[in-house]
Protein backbone atom coordinates (compact mmCIF):
# COMPACT_ATOMS: atom_id res chain seq x y z
CA UNK A 1 0.00 0.00 0.00
CA UNK A 2 0.99 3.86 -0.74
CA UNK A 3 0.88 5.92 2.21
CA UNK A 4 -1.09 8.91 1.33
CA UNK A 5 1.06 11.00 3.65
CA UNK A 6 3.97 9.59 2.58
CA UNK A 7 2.73 10.52 -0.71
CA UNK A 8 1.92 14.01 -0.52
CA UNK A 9 5.57 14.55 1.47
CA UNK A 10 7.41 13.10 -2.07
CA UNK A 11 4.87 15.41 -3.88
CA UNK A 12 5.99 19.05 -1.68
CA UNK A 13 9.40 17.69 -1.99
CA UNK A 14 9.01 17.32 -5.97
CA UNK A 15 6.81 20.68 -5.78
CA UNK A 16 9.72 22.52 -3.47
CA UNK A 17 12.58 21.16 -5.54
CA UNK A 18 11.13 22.54 -9.06
CA UNK A 19 10.33 25.79 -7.27
CA UNK A 20 13.74 26.29 -6.07
CA UNK A 21 15.09 25.00 -9.13
CA UNK A 22 13.29 27.56 -11.63
CA UNK A 23 13.93 30.16 -9.31
CA UNK A 24 17.05 29.74 -9.71
CA UNK A 25 16.85 29.63 -13.66
CA UNK A 26 15.09 33.10 -13.55
CA UNK A 27 18.17 34.67 -12.17
CA UNK A 28 20.48 32.43 -14.37
CA UNK A 29 19.77 31.81 -17.71
CA UNK A 30 20.91 34.18 -20.38
CA UNK A 31 17.44 34.65 -22.70
CA UNK A 32 15.03 36.90 -20.71
CA UNK A 33 11.97 35.51 -22.06
CA UNK A 34 13.42 32.04 -20.61
CA UNK A 35 13.67 33.57 -17.42
CA UNK A 36 10.15 35.27 -17.52
CA UNK A 37 8.78 31.73 -18.18
CA UNK A 38 11.35 30.24 -15.56
CA UNK A 39 9.67 32.73 -13.37
CA UNK A 40 5.70 31.35 -14.37
CA UNK A 41 7.27 28.21 -13.82
CA UNK A 42 8.05 29.65 -10.09
CA UNK A 43 4.71 30.64 -9.53
CA UNK A 44 2.84 27.40 -10.52
CA UNK A 45 4.72 24.98 -8.30
CA UNK A 46 4.39 27.90 -6.21
CA UNK A 47 0.34 27.08 -6.06
CA UNK A 48 0.85 23.50 -6.24
CA UNK A 49 2.80 23.77 -2.86
CA UNK A 50 0.31 25.58 -1.54
CA UNK A 51 -2.76 23.37 -2.52
CA UNK A 52 -0.82 20.51 -1.12
CA UNK A 53 -1.00 22.47 1.72
CA UNK A 54 -5.06 22.63 1.42
CA UNK A 55 -4.78 26.72 0.45
CA UNK A 56 -6.80 25.83 -2.57
CA UNK A 57 -7.65 29.59 -2.65
CA UNK A 58 -4.63 31.19 -2.97
CA UNK A 59 -3.27 28.71 -4.19
CA UNK A 60 -5.88 29.16 -7.50
CA UNK A 61 -6.02 32.90 -6.91
CA UNK A 62 -1.63 33.09 -8.01
CA UNK A 63 -2.25 31.15 -10.82
CA UNK A 64 -5.17 33.21 -12.32
CA UNK A 65 -3.35 36.46 -10.82
CA UNK A 66 0.27 36.20 -11.44
CA UNK A 67 0.60 33.89 -13.80
CA UNK A 68 -2.76 34.24 -16.06
CA UNK A 69 -2.09 37.88 -15.82
CA UNK A 70 0.65 39.88 -14.62
CA UNK A 71 3.01 37.61 -15.89
CA UNK A 72 1.92 37.66 -19.60
CA UNK A 73 2.24 41.43 -19.46
CA UNK A 74 5.54 41.01 -18.30
CA UNK A 75 6.37 38.83 -21.25
CA UNK A 76 4.71 41.53 -23.33
CA UNK A 77 7.04 43.83 -22.17
CA UNK A 78 10.62 41.34 -22.28
CA UNK A 79 9.41 40.41 -25.83
CA UNK A 80 9.13 43.82 -27.05
CA UNK A 81 12.56 45.38 -25.73
CA UNK A 82 15.34 44.48 -27.17
CA UNK A 83 17.56 43.84 -24.94
CA UNK A 84 20.95 44.07 -25.09
CA UNK A 85 22.59 40.65 -23.47
CA UNK A 86 26.29 41.94 -23.18
CA UNK A 87 25.40 44.96 -21.78
CA UNK A 88 23.04 43.35 -19.22
CA UNK A 89 25.97 40.90 -17.93
CA UNK A 90 28.65 43.43 -17.91
CA UNK A 91 27.70 44.85 -14.09
CA UNK A 92 27.37 41.02 -12.60
CA UNK A 93 31.08 41.56 -10.77
CA UNK A 94 30.31 45.08 -9.85
CA UNK A 95 27.00 44.40 -8.10
CA UNK A 96 28.33 40.96 -6.93
CA UNK A 97 29.50 42.26 -3.13
CA UNK A 98 25.68 44.37 -2.30
CA UNK A 99 24.34 41.31 -3.71
CA UNK A 100 25.57 38.92 -1.72
CA UNK A 101 25.60 41.18 1.44
CA UNK A 102 21.61 41.84 0.65
CA UNK A 103 21.25 37.67 0.24
CA UNK A 104 23.40 37.34 3.51
CA UNK A 105 20.78 39.70 5.37
CA UNK A 106 18.15 37.89 4.49
CA UNK A 107 19.31 34.95 4.71
CA UNK A 108 20.09 35.55 8.64
CA UNK A 109 16.36 37.56 8.98
CA UNK A 110 14.50 34.47 7.68
CA UNK A 111 16.95 31.85 9.90
CA UNK A 112 16.53 33.88 13.14
CA UNK A 113 12.39 34.18 12.30
CA UNK A 114 12.26 30.25 11.83
CA UNK A 115 14.28 29.82 15.06
CA UNK A 116 12.38 32.02 17.10
CA UNK A 117 9.06 30.48 16.17
CA UNK A 118 10.91 26.45 16.12
CA UNK A 119 11.92 27.64 20.08
CA UNK A 120 8.60 28.70 21.08
CA UNK A 121 7.28 25.60 19.07
CA UNK A 122 3.93 27.73 17.77
CA UNK A 123 2.64 25.39 15.72
CA UNK A 124 -0.05 26.43 13.09
CA UNK A 125 -2.96 24.63 14.96
CA UNK A 126 -5.56 22.90 13.30
CA UNK A 127 -7.25 23.92 9.71
CA UNK A 128 -9.52 26.81 10.65
CA UNK A 129 -11.15 25.99 7.41
CA UNK A 130 -12.21 22.44 8.17
CA UNK A 131 -12.54 22.98 12.25
CA UNK A 132 -15.51 25.40 10.89
CA UNK A 133 -16.80 22.73 8.55
CA UNK A 134 -15.96 24.59 5.26
CA UNK A 135 -14.95 24.80 2.25
CA UNK A 136 -11.91 26.54 1.99
CA UNK A 137 -12.56 29.63 -0.02
CA UNK A 138 -16.15 29.94 1.58
CA UNK A 139 -13.58 29.94 5.00
CA UNK A 140 -11.67 32.48 3.53
CA UNK A 141 -14.57 34.57 2.23
CA UNK A 142 -16.61 35.04 5.56
CA UNK A 143 -13.07 35.95 7.05
CA UNK A 144 -12.09 38.45 4.94
CA UNK A 145 -15.61 39.85 4.48
CA UNK A 146 -16.66 39.96 8.48
CA UNK A 147 -13.45 39.94 10.95
CA UNK A 148 -11.23 41.93 8.27
CA UNK A 149 -13.51 43.83 6.46
CA UNK A 150 -11.44 47.39 7.57
CA UNK A 151 -8.52 46.47 6.40
CA UNK A 152 -9.32 44.37 3.29
CA UNK A 153 -11.66 47.60 1.85
CA UNK A 154 -8.48 49.57 2.81
CA UNK A 155 -6.06 47.46 0.67
CA UNK A 156 -8.61 47.74 -2.14
CA UNK A 157 -8.81 51.17 -1.51
CA UNK A 158 -4.66 51.47 -1.63
CA UNK A 159 -4.47 49.47 -5.09
CA UNK A 160 -7.57 52.08 -6.42
CA UNK A 161 -5.35 54.51 -5.40
CA UNK A 162 -2.24 53.07 -7.13
CA UNK A 163 -4.00 52.08 -10.27
CA UNK A 164 -5.81 55.97 -10.60
CA UNK A 165 -1.90 57.62 -9.96
CA UNK A 166 -0.13 55.12 -12.52
CA UNK A 167 -2.98 56.56 -15.33
CA UNK A 168 -2.60 59.92 -13.95
CA UNK A 169 1.10 59.72 -14.40
CA UNK A 170 0.66 58.32 -17.96
CA UNK A 171 -1.75 60.55 -18.81
CA UNK A 172 -0.60 62.95 -21.40
CA UNK A 173 -2.79 65.22 -22.98
CA UNK A 174 -1.73 65.89 -27.11
CA UNK A 175 -3.05 68.46 -29.19
CA UNK A 176 -3.56 67.60 -32.94
CA UNK A 177 -4.99 63.97 -31.53
CA UNK A 178 -8.09 62.81 -33.78
CA UNK A 179 -10.55 60.78 -31.65
CA UNK A 180 -13.44 58.74 -32.72
CA UNK A 181 -16.35 59.38 -30.61
CA UNK A 182 -18.13 55.93 -30.67
CA UNK A 183 -21.42 57.94 -29.62
CA UNK A 184 -21.30 60.32 -31.65
CA UNK A 185 -21.14 58.38 -34.52
CA UNK A 186 -24.13 56.44 -33.57
CA UNK A 187 -25.81 59.49 -33.04
CA UNK A 188 -25.15 60.52 -36.75
CA UNK A 189 -28.06 61.40 -38.56
CA UNK A 190 -27.93 59.97 -42.22
CA UNK A 191 -29.66 62.73 -43.45
CA UNK A 192 -27.27 64.97 -42.84
CA UNK A 193 -24.50 63.00 -44.54
CA UNK A 194 -26.32 61.95 -48.14
CA UNK A 195 -28.60 63.26 -50.23
CA UNK A 196 -30.73 60.55 -52.02
CA UNK A 197 -32.25 61.24 -55.33
CA UNK A 198 -35.16 59.52 -56.87
CA UNK A 199 -34.41 59.11 -60.77
CA UNK A 200 -36.12 57.53 -63.41
CA UNK A 201 -34.30 54.42 -64.68
CA UNK A 202 -32.81 54.92 -67.89
CA UNK A 203 -31.44 52.07 -70.44
CA UNK A 204 -27.77 52.78 -71.10
CA UNK A 205 -27.03 53.70 -74.30
CA UNK A 206 -24.88 51.01 -76.44
CA UNK A 207 -21.67 53.04 -76.98
CA UNK A 208 -21.11 53.51 -81.22
CA UNK A 209 -18.80 50.75 -82.34
CA UNK A 210 -15.36 52.20 -82.35
CA UNK A 211 -13.93 52.56 -86.33
CA UNK A 212 -11.13 50.67 -86.81
CA UNK A 213 -8.07 52.85 -87.27
CA UNK A 214 -6.83 53.33 -90.17
CA UNK B 1 -2.31 -2.61 -3.72
CA UNK B 2 -3.16 -4.32 -6.81
CA UNK B 3 -6.91 -2.48 -6.34
CA UNK B 4 -5.04 0.54 -5.30
CA UNK B 5 -3.65 1.04 -8.13
CA UNK B 6 -7.08 0.16 -10.19
CA UNK B 7 -8.96 2.29 -8.13
CA UNK B 8 -6.60 5.69 -8.41
CA UNK B 9 -4.26 5.30 -11.54
CA UNK B 10 -6.43 3.14 -13.78
CA UNK B 11 -9.69 4.80 -13.51
CA UNK B 12 -9.36 7.80 -13.67
CA UNK B 13 -7.18 7.30 -16.60
CA UNK B 14 -10.59 5.79 -18.25
CA UNK B 15 -12.60 8.53 -17.17
CA UNK B 16 -10.10 10.91 -18.37
CA UNK B 17 -9.91 8.95 -21.95
CA UNK B 18 -14.15 8.89 -21.63
CA UNK B 19 -13.83 12.94 -21.98
CA UNK B 20 -10.81 12.98 -24.28
CA UNK B 21 -11.71 10.80 -26.76
CA UNK B 22 -15.47 12.10 -27.71
CA UNK B 23 -14.26 15.61 -27.44
CA UNK B 24 -11.39 15.24 -30.33
CA UNK B 25 -14.54 13.83 -32.39
CA UNK B 26 -16.77 16.50 -31.43
CA UNK B 27 -13.89 19.01 -32.81
CA UNK B 28 -13.35 16.64 -35.75
CA UNK B 29 -17.71 16.88 -36.48
CA UNK B 30 -17.47 20.58 -35.41
CA UNK B 31 -14.96 21.57 -37.97
CA UNK B 32 -16.99 19.59 -40.24
CA UNK B 33 -20.53 21.26 -39.40
CA UNK B 34 -18.37 24.72 -39.49
CA UNK B 35 -17.77 24.33 -43.02
CA UNK B 36 -21.28 22.75 -44.04
CA UNK B 37 -23.20 25.54 -42.11
CA UNK B 38 -21.21 28.28 -43.29
CA UNK B 39 -21.26 26.55 -46.87
CA UNK B 40 -25.04 26.80 -46.71
CA UNK B 41 -25.29 30.58 -45.23
CA UNK B 42 -23.23 31.52 -48.37
CA UNK B 43 -25.26 29.65 -50.91
CA UNK B 44 -22.46 26.91 -51.38
CA UNK B 45 -22.33 23.14 -50.71
CA UNK B 46 -19.83 22.77 -47.93
CA UNK B 47 -17.44 19.74 -48.04
CA UNK B 48 -19.18 16.89 -49.68
CA UNK B 49 -17.10 14.53 -51.64
CA UNK B 50 -15.12 12.35 -48.92
CA UNK B 51 -17.34 9.61 -47.41
CA UNK B 52 -20.91 10.00 -47.19
CA UNK B 53 -22.15 13.60 -47.16
CA UNK B 54 -18.57 14.60 -46.99
CA UNK B 55 -18.46 13.63 -42.91
CA UNK B 56 -15.07 12.14 -43.47
CA UNK B 57 -13.73 15.38 -44.88
CA UNK B 58 -12.05 16.59 -41.39
CA UNK B 59 -10.75 12.63 -40.83
CA UNK B 60 -8.75 13.13 -44.27
CA UNK B 61 -8.12 16.38 -43.16
CA UNK B 62 -6.53 15.40 -39.98
CA UNK B 63 -4.68 12.93 -41.89
CA UNK B 64 -3.16 15.41 -44.44
CA UNK B 65 -1.44 17.54 -41.73
CA UNK B 66 -0.08 14.67 -39.91
CA UNK B 67 1.93 13.60 -42.64
CA UNK B 68 3.07 16.80 -43.40
CA UNK B 69 6.39 18.52 -42.50
CA UNK B 70 6.75 20.13 -39.62
CA UNK B 71 8.89 23.20 -40.54
CA UNK B 72 10.86 25.42 -38.48
CA UNK B 73 11.51 28.90 -39.28
CA UNK B 74 14.91 29.78 -39.51
CA UNK B 75 16.41 31.57 -36.47
CA UNK B 76 13.22 30.23 -34.23
CA UNK B 77 13.47 29.29 -30.77
CA UNK B 78 13.43 25.77 -31.34
CA UNK B 79 12.55 24.77 -27.96
CA UNK B 80 9.95 27.30 -27.22
CA UNK B 81 8.39 26.50 -30.82
CA UNK B 82 7.96 22.95 -30.20
CA UNK B 83 6.23 23.64 -26.73
CA UNK B 84 3.84 26.36 -27.72
CA UNK B 85 1.22 23.99 -29.25
CA UNK B 86 1.08 22.03 -26.11
CA UNK B 87 0.91 24.64 -23.42
CA UNK B 88 -1.96 25.90 -26.30
CA UNK B 89 -3.75 22.37 -25.85
CA UNK B 90 -2.89 21.67 -22.29
CA UNK B 91 -5.40 24.15 -20.50
CA UNK B 92 -7.76 23.52 -23.21
CA UNK B 93 -8.51 20.04 -22.21
CA UNK B 94 -7.58 19.98 -18.28
CA UNK B 95 -10.32 22.82 -17.79
CA UNK B 96 -12.67 20.01 -18.67
CA UNK B 97 -11.97 18.57 -16.03
CA UNK B 98 -14.55 20.05 -13.43
CA UNK B 99 -17.51 20.06 -16.30
CA UNK B 100 -20.67 18.23 -15.04
CA UNK B 101 -22.28 16.71 -17.31
CA UNK B 102 -25.18 15.18 -15.18
CA UNK B 103 -25.67 14.15 -11.57
CA UNK B 104 -22.67 12.76 -10.45
CA UNK B 105 -21.22 12.66 -13.93
CA UNK B 106 -17.88 15.14 -13.44
CA UNK B 107 -14.61 13.94 -13.05
CA UNK B 108 -13.55 16.03 -10.28
CA UNK B 109 -16.18 17.24 -8.50
CA UNK B 110 -13.97 20.26 -7.13
CA UNK B 111 -15.15 22.73 -4.07
CA UNK B 112 -13.13 25.51 -6.15
CA UNK B 113 -14.14 24.56 -9.79
CA UNK B 114 -15.35 27.75 -11.18
CA UNK B 115 -11.96 29.28 -10.26
CA UNK B 116 -10.34 26.68 -11.45
CA UNK B 117 -11.55 26.80 -14.92
CA UNK B 118 -10.84 30.66 -14.70
CA UNK B 119 -7.53 29.43 -14.00
CA UNK B 120 -6.96 26.98 -16.89
CA UNK B 121 -8.46 29.51 -19.47
CA UNK B 122 -6.07 32.05 -18.40
CA UNK B 123 -3.09 29.64 -18.95
CA UNK B 124 -4.24 29.46 -22.74
CA UNK B 125 -2.87 32.52 -23.41
CA UNK B 126 0.62 31.26 -23.17
CA UNK B 127 0.74 29.36 -25.83
CA UNK B 128 -0.44 31.85 -28.53
CA UNK B 129 2.36 34.57 -26.97
CA UNK B 130 4.95 32.18 -27.00
CA UNK B 131 4.15 30.58 -30.95
CA UNK B 132 3.92 34.30 -31.72
CA UNK B 133 7.38 34.98 -30.17
CA UNK B 134 9.25 32.02 -31.06
CA UNK B 135 8.12 32.12 -34.56
CA UNK B 136 10.76 34.83 -35.42
CA UNK B 137 8.57 36.31 -37.49
CA UNK B 138 6.87 39.99 -37.71
CA UNK B 139 3.32 38.64 -38.60
CA UNK B 140 3.09 35.88 -35.62
CA UNK B 141 4.43 38.31 -33.34
CA UNK B 142 2.04 40.83 -34.46
CA UNK B 143 -0.81 38.98 -34.26
CA UNK B 144 0.09 37.30 -30.66
CA UNK B 145 0.26 40.92 -29.09
CA UNK B 146 -3.23 41.21 -30.33
CA UNK B 147 -4.64 37.69 -28.99
CA UNK B 148 -2.43 38.57 -26.05
CA UNK B 149 -4.07 41.95 -25.21
CA UNK B 150 -7.60 40.68 -26.50
CA UNK B 151 -7.88 37.75 -23.84
CA UNK B 152 -6.23 39.70 -20.89
CA UNK B 153 -9.40 42.52 -21.56
CA UNK B 154 -12.11 39.85 -22.01
CA UNK B 155 -11.15 37.68 -19.22
CA UNK B 156 -12.05 40.57 -16.65
CA UNK B 157 -14.91 41.23 -18.16
CA UNK B 158 -15.88 37.23 -17.81
CA UNK B 159 -14.52 36.79 -14.27
CA UNK B 160 -17.54 39.86 -13.36
CA UNK B 161 -19.53 37.93 -15.20
CA UNK B 162 -18.70 34.16 -13.12
CA UNK B 163 -18.90 36.76 -10.00
CA UNK B 164 -22.34 37.27 -10.72
CA UNK B 165 -22.87 33.30 -11.04
CA UNK B 166 -21.42 32.76 -8.00
CA UNK B 167 -23.06 35.01 -5.93
CA UNK B 168 -26.49 33.72 -6.90
CA UNK B 169 -25.65 30.07 -6.59
CA UNK B 170 -23.92 30.53 -3.81
CA UNK B 171 -21.11 28.19 -4.38
CA UNK B 172 -17.87 27.66 -6.99
CA UNK B 173 -18.64 24.05 -7.30
CA UNK B 174 -20.29 24.03 -11.04
CA UNK B 175 -22.34 20.76 -9.67
CA UNK B 176 -24.04 23.27 -6.84
CA UNK B 177 -24.07 26.14 -9.22
CA UNK B 178 -26.81 23.83 -11.49
CA UNK B 179 -28.40 22.74 -8.32
CA UNK B 180 -28.97 26.14 -7.41
CA UNK B 181 -30.80 26.95 -10.89
CA UNK B 182 -33.22 24.06 -10.23
CA UNK B 183 -37.05 24.57 -9.71
CA UNK B 184 -40.51 23.89 -10.31
CA UNK B 185 -41.01 26.39 -12.65
CA UNK B 186 -38.12 24.78 -15.63
CA UNK B 187 -36.23 26.99 -17.72
CA UNK B 188 -37.66 30.52 -15.75
CA UNK B 189 -35.42 29.06 -12.30
CA UNK B 190 -32.17 29.42 -14.56
CA UNK B 191 -29.57 32.20 -13.49
CA UNK B 192 -30.20 33.53 -17.20
CA UNK B 193 -33.38 35.38 -16.29
CA UNK B 194 -31.95 37.17 -12.96
CA UNK B 195 -28.45 37.53 -14.81
CA UNK B 196 -29.49 38.29 -18.61
CA UNK B 197 -26.77 41.30 -19.76
CA UNK B 198 -24.49 39.09 -17.79
CA UNK B 199 -25.19 36.07 -19.51
CA UNK B 200 -24.74 38.00 -23.12
CA UNK B 201 -21.46 39.73 -22.16
CA UNK B 202 -20.35 36.02 -20.86
CA UNK B 203 -20.86 34.88 -24.26
CA UNK B 204 -19.71 37.51 -26.29
CA UNK B 205 -16.16 37.34 -23.88
CA UNK B 206 -16.22 33.71 -24.68
CA UNK B 207 -16.22 34.48 -28.51
CA UNK B 208 -13.82 37.21 -27.78
CA UNK B 209 -11.40 34.89 -26.00
CA UNK B 210 -11.30 32.23 -28.29
CA UNK B 211 -10.26 34.82 -30.91
CA UNK B 212 -13.44 33.73 -33.21
CA UNK B 213 -14.65 36.03 -35.50
CA UNK B 214 -15.81 38.90 -35.36
CA UNK B 215 -13.20 39.30 -32.63
CA UNK B 216 -10.59 37.26 -34.87
CA UNK B 217 -7.83 40.20 -34.97
CA UNK B 218 -5.24 37.89 -33.53
CA UNK B 219 -5.45 35.85 -37.08
CA UNK B 220 -6.74 38.66 -39.62
CA UNK B 221 -6.21 37.61 -42.45
CA UNK B 222 -6.74 40.84 -44.95
CA UNK B 223 -3.46 42.00 -42.64
CA UNK B 224 -1.25 39.68 -40.62
CA UNK B 225 -2.08 36.89 -43.23
CA UNK B 226 -2.86 34.26 -40.18
CA UNK B 227 -1.33 35.92 -36.84
CA UNK B 228 0.48 33.73 -33.89
CA UNK B 229 0.40 30.55 -36.01
CA UNK B 230 1.27 31.91 -39.56
CA UNK B 231 4.68 29.85 -39.50
CA UNK B 232 3.40 26.47 -38.03
CA UNK B 233 2.58 23.57 -40.40
CA UNK B 234 1.40 20.04 -40.20
CA UNK B 235 0.84 18.60 -36.56
CA UNK B 236 1.80 21.45 -34.62
CA UNK B 237 -0.53 23.58 -36.49
CA UNK B 238 -3.34 20.90 -36.14
CA UNK B 239 -2.90 20.81 -31.91
CA UNK B 240 -3.68 24.73 -32.32
CA UNK B 241 -6.29 24.14 -34.08
CA UNK B 242 -7.73 21.43 -31.53
CA UNK B 243 -7.20 23.47 -28.90
CA UNK B 244 -8.94 26.37 -30.46
CA UNK B 245 -12.19 23.99 -30.99
CA UNK B 246 -11.68 22.66 -28.17
CA UNK B 247 -11.79 25.97 -26.14
CA UNK B 248 -15.20 27.02 -28.29
CA UNK B 249 -17.03 23.59 -27.07
CA UNK B 250 -16.05 24.12 -23.77
CA UNK B 251 -16.96 27.98 -23.59
CA UNK B 252 -20.48 26.58 -25.40
CA UNK B 253 -20.70 23.70 -22.44
CA UNK B 254 -19.52 26.92 -19.34
CA UNK B 255 -22.91 28.65 -20.67
CA UNK B 256 -24.91 26.08 -20.70
CA UNK B 257 -23.67 24.96 -17.06
CA UNK B 258 -23.54 28.63 -15.49
CA UNK B 259 -26.86 30.52 -17.10
CA UNK B 260 -29.14 27.63 -19.02
CA UNK B 261 -29.20 25.01 -16.03
CA UNK B 262 -27.20 22.69 -17.22
CA UNK B 263 -28.03 18.96 -17.38
CA UNK B 264 -31.78 20.62 -16.03
CA UNK B 265 -34.88 20.06 -18.44
CA UNK B 266 -36.18 23.45 -19.59
CA UNK B 267 -39.63 22.41 -18.63
CA UNK B 268 -40.88 21.68 -14.79
CA UNK B 269 -40.36 18.51 -13.41
CA UNK B 270 -43.79 17.87 -12.74
CA UNK B 271 -44.22 17.28 -16.40
CA UNK B 272 -43.17 13.57 -16.32
CA UNK B 273 -39.98 12.29 -18.26
CA UNK B 274 -39.65 15.35 -20.19
CA UNK B 275 -39.31 17.58 -16.95
CA UNK B 276 -36.38 15.15 -15.86
CA UNK B 277 -32.59 16.51 -16.12
CA UNK B 278 -30.59 14.51 -18.18
CA UNK B 279 -26.75 14.92 -20.05
CA UNK B 280 -28.98 15.19 -23.66
CA UNK B 281 -30.51 18.75 -22.47
CA UNK B 282 -26.44 19.74 -21.70
CA UNK B 283 -25.71 18.59 -25.39
CA UNK B 284 -28.64 20.52 -27.05
CA UNK B 285 -27.96 23.57 -25.28
CA UNK B 286 -23.73 23.51 -25.69
CA UNK B 287 -24.84 22.76 -29.46
CA UNK B 288 -26.98 25.64 -29.44
CA UNK B 289 -24.15 28.06 -28.62
CA UNK B 290 -21.56 26.46 -30.57
CA UNK B 291 -23.94 26.89 -33.85
CA UNK B 292 -23.72 30.67 -32.50
CA UNK B 293 -20.11 30.55 -33.04
CA UNK B 294 -20.57 29.68 -36.40
CA UNK B 295 -23.50 32.21 -36.93
CA UNK B 296 -21.67 34.92 -35.92
CA UNK B 297 -18.34 33.80 -38.04
CA UNK B 298 -20.87 33.98 -41.28
CA UNK B 299 -23.13 37.29 -40.16
CA UNK B 300 -20.54 39.81 -38.73
CA UNK B 301 -17.31 41.91 -40.05
CA UNK B 302 -14.58 41.97 -38.23
CA UNK B 303 -14.08 43.91 -35.37
CA UNK B 304 -11.57 46.58 -35.78
CA UNK B 305 -8.93 46.43 -32.67
CA UNK B 306 -9.50 49.81 -30.94
CA UNK B 307 -13.53 49.06 -31.44
CA UNK B 308 -12.69 45.29 -29.71
CA UNK B 309 -10.96 47.54 -27.05
CA UNK B 310 -13.51 49.82 -26.62
CA UNK B 311 -16.34 47.22 -25.95
CA UNK B 312 -14.52 45.04 -23.07
CA UNK B 313 -13.48 47.92 -21.11
CA UNK B 314 -15.95 51.00 -21.36
CA UNK B 315 -18.92 48.65 -22.09
CA UNK B 316 -18.95 45.25 -21.03
CA UNK B 317 -16.70 45.56 -17.55
CA UNK B 318 -18.92 48.76 -16.64
CA UNK B 319 -22.17 46.77 -16.55
CA UNK B 320 -20.91 43.47 -15.48
CA UNK B 321 -19.50 45.50 -12.45
CA UNK B 322 -23.14 47.30 -11.80
CA UNK B 323 -24.73 44.15 -12.34
CA UNK B 324 -22.81 42.29 -9.68
CA UNK B 325 -24.06 44.71 -7.35
CA UNK B 326 -27.34 43.89 -8.54
CA UNK B 327 -27.30 40.09 -8.06
CA UNK B 328 -25.81 41.05 -4.35
CA UNK B 329 -29.27 42.69 -3.85
CA UNK B 330 -30.98 39.61 -5.53
CA UNK B 331 -29.33 37.38 -3.21
CA UNK B 332 -29.53 40.03 0.06
CA UNK B 333 -33.62 40.69 -0.12
CA UNK B 334 -34.44 37.50 -1.94
CA UNK B 335 -35.38 38.82 -5.23
CA UNK B 336 -34.34 35.45 -6.54
CA UNK B 337 -35.12 32.16 -4.92
CA UNK B 338 -32.19 29.73 -5.88
CA UNK B 339 -32.11 25.91 -5.49
CA UNK B 340 -36.15 25.45 -4.53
Amino acid sequence: MIDPNLFQLVCFYAFAAVTVAAALAVITLKNSVHAVLALVLTFFSAACVWLLAEAEFLAIALIVVYVGAVMVLFLFVVMMLDINQEQVREGFIRFLPVGIVVALVMLAEMLALIGVRAMRAVSMGPNPAEAAGLSNTAWLGRALYTDYLLPFEVAALILTVGVVAAVALTLRKRRGVRHQDAGEQVRVDPRSRIRIVKMDAVRAQAPAPKEPQA
Amino acid sequence: MGEQILNQVVWPVVYILCIAVPLILAVAMFVYWERKVIGWMHVRMGPNKIGPLGLLQAFADVVKLLIKEVILPTNANRFLYYLAPLLALVPAFAAWSVIPFGERMVLANVNAGLLYLLAMTSMGVYGIILAGWASNSRYALLGAMRSAAQVISYELAMGLCLVCVLVLAGSLNLTDIVHAQAGGKGLLDWFWLPLLPVFVIYFVSGVAETNRAPFDVAEGESEIVAGFHVEYSGSAFAIFFLAEYANMILVSFLASVLFLGGWLSPFPPSWGWIGQGSFAWLFVKAFVFAFLFLWFRASFPRYRYDQIMRLGWKVFIPISIVWVLVAGCMKYFGWVVTGA
